[in-house]
C-alpha cells in the first residue's frame, strides 16, 4: 500500500514536472531553439528585434556585480531603442541569475536560449564565463563578457571581453609601480581560493621579477578566512613593505585598510578593478582610503558628458551609483551595436550567421565608451585600451 | 508474484519510464534546452543523496562532509579524463573515469572513516564537516601538472614551473578545466539505477542487516557478535564511493571547476542532507524524489526573478512541515483513511 501511494505521488510529480517542462517550451516563440542543436539554433525572433541576454549573480554573494551587469546592459539597450534602434531594428533584453555558480550559469544560458537569445552579454564572473563559453561555442552564439577576466574566458573565437584579463592587470600594475617608482619594498595579500585574485597575483609576481621589484611578503587568505588579516599585515609590516598590493575585491580590502590603520601601519595600498566600490562600503570610514591607488576602467566621478549622463540615468533608474561592471556591460552593448551596423546584420539571420558577422566585425570596430575613449578588439577576443589608474583623494577618484 | 515484483522493482520501473518519457520528449524537440540541461544535474544529485542516505539513514551516522567525497570523485575522474583525452576512445575513457573516481572516493572514505567512525553523533558530524572542508581547501590550493620531467605538485604558484609542452591539471583556485562533456541523462540514469540496485541489495543482505542492527542498538549488535567497526567502515566506504560516482558525473557535465567552494563546501553537504531529510531518513527512494524535486524547484521558478530564492526557502519549510510535522501527518493519515472508506463504499455500491 505504502509503495503504491509512493508510486502515485511520484507519477503525479513527474507528470507535473513534464508539464512544466513543456509549458516552458510552449511559451517560447522560437520552436527551433528548443530542438537539439542540429536545427541551427535560434531562428528569427518575431518582430525584427535582436534578443540580447545577460547573465550574472543577481542573488547571494556576488549580487552587486551581476545586478550591475544586467542593469548596465539594460540601460544601454533602452537608450539605443529610444534613439531608434540599430539600423532600425529594436533590441530586446533579458537578464538571468546564475548565483555565482558555473552549473547554474549554464542553466541560465539555456533559459535565455529558450527565450530566443541571439547575442550574449555575459556571464559576469570568470568561472561562469568559462563554463558557458563551452556551450556558446557549441551553439555558435556570440559571447561578450563584460567582466570575465580569466585567460580561458575568451579561449574560443566567438568569445570576446570588455575588461582587461587577469594577467594584463597584474602585469600593468607591476609596470606602473616600476615606472612611477611608487614604493621600494612590496607586499601582496591575495585570495588563493579565488581565480581572479590568484590569476592577477601570478602575473604580477612574474612581471615584478622582470622589473626588479622586491617583494618582501606574499600572503594568501581564502574565502573561508577573509575577516581577520592581522597576520598578513603583520608580515608585510615586519618586512618593511611600503606598498601593499591588493588584487582582491573591495569588501575584503575595506577590512584590510581598517585593520592596517588599527595597527598603525600606513603603506600605499594598490588595487585592481575589484577594488572599485570601496567608497560604497557601509559602516566603513572612507577617509582610510585616502591615497589608495587603483587600476579600474571606470570612475563615476569623471566629468565627461558620457559618464555624467550614464551615472545620472543609472541612479534614476536603479537608485545606485554604477560601478565598473555596469560600465563594462554598457560599453559591451554599444560595441555590439557598432558591430551589427558595420556588417549590416539583421535579426532574421540565424544565430550562427549573426555570430560569424560579429566575430568578423569586432576586430574592425573602435568605439568611444565609458571605460575607454578608444576601445577596439583583437581577433583573439582581448580588448585594446589604455589602462586607467586612479588615486582616491578626498573621497573621489582622481586620474593619475 | 506480480505484487512482490512490483514492490521490489516498482521504483526502478518508474525511473525507466521517466527516462523513456524525457528521452522521447527530447528527441521530439518538446523539451526546452533549459529543462533538458537540468536532467543531468538531477540524476547526480539524486545519486549523491542516496549515498548520504546510506550513511545517515542506514548506518545511522550523521555525515556533513559528503560533498567532500563528491569533490574527490569529481577531481580524480576529471584528471583521468584529461590525461587520457587523446589516448582512449570516449566511451571507454568515461567508464574508466568512473572506476578511478569511485576508487579514489572509496579510498578517502576508508581513510577518513578510520578516525571518524570512532566517534558518535554530534562529534562524528563535526569531524566529517572538517574533513569535507579540508578536502575542498587542499584541492583549491594545489597546483598539479605533468610534463616531460614527470609530475609536478605544489601548493605555491610561484614555485610551480612547467615545461611549455606540459599539461596543467589542477591550477589552484582556477581549478580544472577542459574536461570532456561526457555526462548525459542516459548515463546518469544508468548510474542511478545501479546505485539503487546496490543499496537496496545491501539493505536486504546479511551485511546490510548487520549495519542496521548497529544503527538500532549498538550494544545489542556487538553482543550478538557483529564486528561493529568492520560494518561501519563498510557502509561508510560504500557511501563515499557512490558520492564519488556522482562527482564524476558532475565534473563531466560542468567541465570547468573553478570556485569549487560553491559546489563542495559545507553548504553543499547540508543541501544533500536536506534532500535526505525531506525524502525520509532511511528511505532510499524518497531521497531520489526529494533531490530531483528540490533541484528543479529554484530553476523552474526563474520566472519569479529575484524573489525565487526567498520563495524557495518558504517552499522548503512548507514541504518539511507537510511531510514531517506530526500534526500534519496525523491529518494526512485521517484524510487517507476517510478517502479509503469512501472509495470502498463507492466500490460496493457500484
Amino acid at each position: 500500500m505504502k509503495k503504491r501511494v509512493l508510486a502515485m505521488i511520484l507519477t503525479t510529480a513527474l507528470s507535473a514536472l513534464t508539464l512544466a517542462g513543456c509549458g516552458g517550451g510552449g511559451s517560447s516563440t522560437t520552436g527551433g531553439s528548443a530542438a537539439p542543436a542540429t536545427s541551427g539554433g535560434g531562428t528569427a525572433a518575431a518582430g525584427g528585434s535582436f534578443k540580447i541576454g545577460a547573465i550574472g549573480p543577481m542573488t547571494g554573494d556576488g549580487a552587486a556585480y551581476g545586478l550591475a551587469v544586467v542593469n548596465g546592459s539594460k540601460l544601454a539597450v533602452d537608450e539605443i531603442n529610444a534613439a531608434g534602434g540599430v539600423n532600425g531594428f529594436m533590441l530586446e533584453h533579458k537578464g538571468e541569475d546564475d548565483e555565482l555558480n558555473n552549473e547554474k550559469s549554464m542553466n541560465a544560458y539555456n533559459t535565455l536560449k529558450d527565450w530566443g537569445m541571439q547575442i550574449l552579454v555575459g556571464p559576469t564572473t570568470s568561472g561562469c564565463t568559462i563554463a558557458v563559453s563551452d556551450l556558446a561555442h557549441e551553439d555558435s552564439m556570440f559571447l561578450l563578457t563584460p567582466s570575465g577576466t580569466a585567460v580561458d574566458c575568451v579561449k574560443y573565437d566567438n568569445a570576446f571581453r570588455v575588461c582587461f584579463s587577469d594577467p594584463a592587470q597584474g602585469t600593468e600594475s607591476a609596470k606602473y609601480m616600476a615606472e612611477k617608482g611608487i614604493g621600494s619594498k612590496y607586499a601582496v595579500i591575495y585570495d588563493s581560493s579565488d581565480p581572479y585574485s590568484s590569476g592577477i597575483y601570478e602575473s604580477f609576481n612574474a612581471e615584478a621579477a622582470a622589473q626588479g621589484l622586491e617583494i618582501v611578503s606574499a600572503e594568501a587568505f581564502t574565502s573561508d578566512s577573509n575577516k581577520d588579516f592581522s597576520v598578513q599585515l603583520q608580515k608585510a609590516k615586519e618586512g618593511g613593505a611600503d606598498l601593499v598590493f591588493l588584487p582582491i575585491y573591495y569588501n575584503q580590502a575595506s577590512l584590510i585598510l581598517k585593520q592596517a590603520a588599527d595597527m598603525d601601519y600606513h603603506p600605499v595600498f594598490f588595487g585592481c578593478d575589484g577594488m572599485d566600490g570601496i567608497l560604497t562600503v557601509e559602516n566603513f570610514d572612507t577617509s582610510l582610503t585616502e591615497g589608495l591607488i587603483l587600476m579600474t576602467p571606470f570612475s563615476a566621478d569623471a566629468t565627461d558628458d558620457l559618464t555624467v549622463n550614464f551615472v545620472k540615468k543609472y541612479q534614476e533608474q536603479f537608485g545606485e551609483v554604477p560601478n565598473q561592471f555596469a560600465a563594462d556591460a554598457y560599453d559591451g552593448v554599444y560595441a555590439i551595436k557598432a558591430a551589427i551596423e558595420k556588417k549590416n546584420l539583421t535579426p532574421d539571420m540565424s544565430t550562427e550567421k549573426i555570430c560569424k558577422g560579429l566575430m568578423e566585425a569586432f576586430p574592425e570596430i573602435t568605439i568611444s565608451g565609458l571605460t575607454s575613449s578608444s576601445l577596439s578588439w583583437d581577433a583573439s577576443g582581448e580588448p585594446n585600451k589604455e589602462p586607467r589608474i586612479f588615486a582616491i583623494e578626498g573621497g573621489k577618484y582622481i586620474v593619475q | 508474484m506480480l505484487k512482490t515484483i512490483g514492490k521490489k522493482y516498482g521504483f526502478y520501473i518508474v525511473i525507466v519510464l521517466f527516462w523513456l518519457l524525457m528521452t522521447l520528449l527530447g528527441n521530439a524537440g518538446m523539451l526546452t534546452s533549459h529543462f533538458s540541461s537540468l536532467l543531468v544535474p538531477m540524476t547526480y544529485y539524486a545519486i549523491a543523496a542516496v549515498a548520504l542516505n546510506l550513511c545517515v539513514g542506514i548506518l545511522g551516522e550523521l555525515s556533513i562532509g559528503h560533498a567532500g567525497f563528491m569533490c574527490i570523485g569529481a577531481f580524480s575522474g576529471a584528471i583521468f579524463s584529461l590525461l587520457t583525452k587523446e589516448v582512449l576512445p570516449g566511451g571507454l575513457r568515461f567508464f574508466l573515469a568512473f572506476v578511478v573516481g569511485i576508487a579514489f572516493a572509496a579510498l578517502f572514505g576508508f581513510l577518513i572513516g578510520i578516525p571518524v567512525l570512532r566517534l558518535k553523533g554530534d562529534y562524528l558530524a563535526i569531524v566529517t564537516l572538517a574533513f569535507g572542508e579540508i578536502i575542498k581547501n587542499v584541492l583549491q590550493a594545489v597546483y598539479l601538472g605533468v610534463d616531460a620531467q614527470g609530475v609536478h605538485l605544489s601548493l605555491d604558484m610561484t614555485t610551480f614551473r612547467m615545461e611549455p609542452d606540459g599539461l596543467t591539471l589542477i591550477k589552484g583556485a582556477q581549478g580544472v578545466s577542459g574536461t570532456p562533456r561526457n555526462s548525459s541523462f542516459t548515463v546518469g540514469i544508468i548510474v542511478l539505477l545501479l546505485t539503487l540496485f546496490l543499496v537496496h541489495h545491501l539493505m536486504d543482505s546479511r551485511d546490510g542487516r548487520a549495519i542496521m542492527a548497529i544503527r538500532d542498538n549498538r550494544i545489542a549488535a556487538e553482543a550478538t557478535g557483529i564486528h561493529v567497526t568492520r560494518y561501519k567502515m563498510l557502509a561508510f566506504t560504500i557511501s563515499a564511493a557512490i558520492a564519488g560516482a556522482a562527482g564524476v558525473l558532475f565534473s563531466h557535465n560542468v567541465t570547468t571547476m573553478t570556485n569549487i567552494s560553491n559546489y563542495f563546501n559545507y553548504n553543499a553537504s547540508i543541501m544533500l542532507l536536506v534532500y535526505v531529510v525531506l525524502g525520509g531518513i532511511g528511505n532510499i527512494n524518497g531521497s531520489v524524489i526529494a533531490a530531483m524535486i528540490l533541484y528543479l524547484l529554484p530553476e523552474l521558478m526563474r520566472g519569479l526573478n529575484r524573489y525565487r530564492m526567498l520563495i524557495y526557502a518558504i517552499v522548503l519549510i512548507l514541504m518539511m512541515l507537510v511531510n514531517w510535522a506530526p500534526g500534519v501527518q496525523e491529518r494526512r493519515r485521517r484524510l487517507k483513511a476517510f478517502l479509503k472508506t469512501r472509495l470502498t463504499r463507492a466500490g460496493k455500491e457500484a
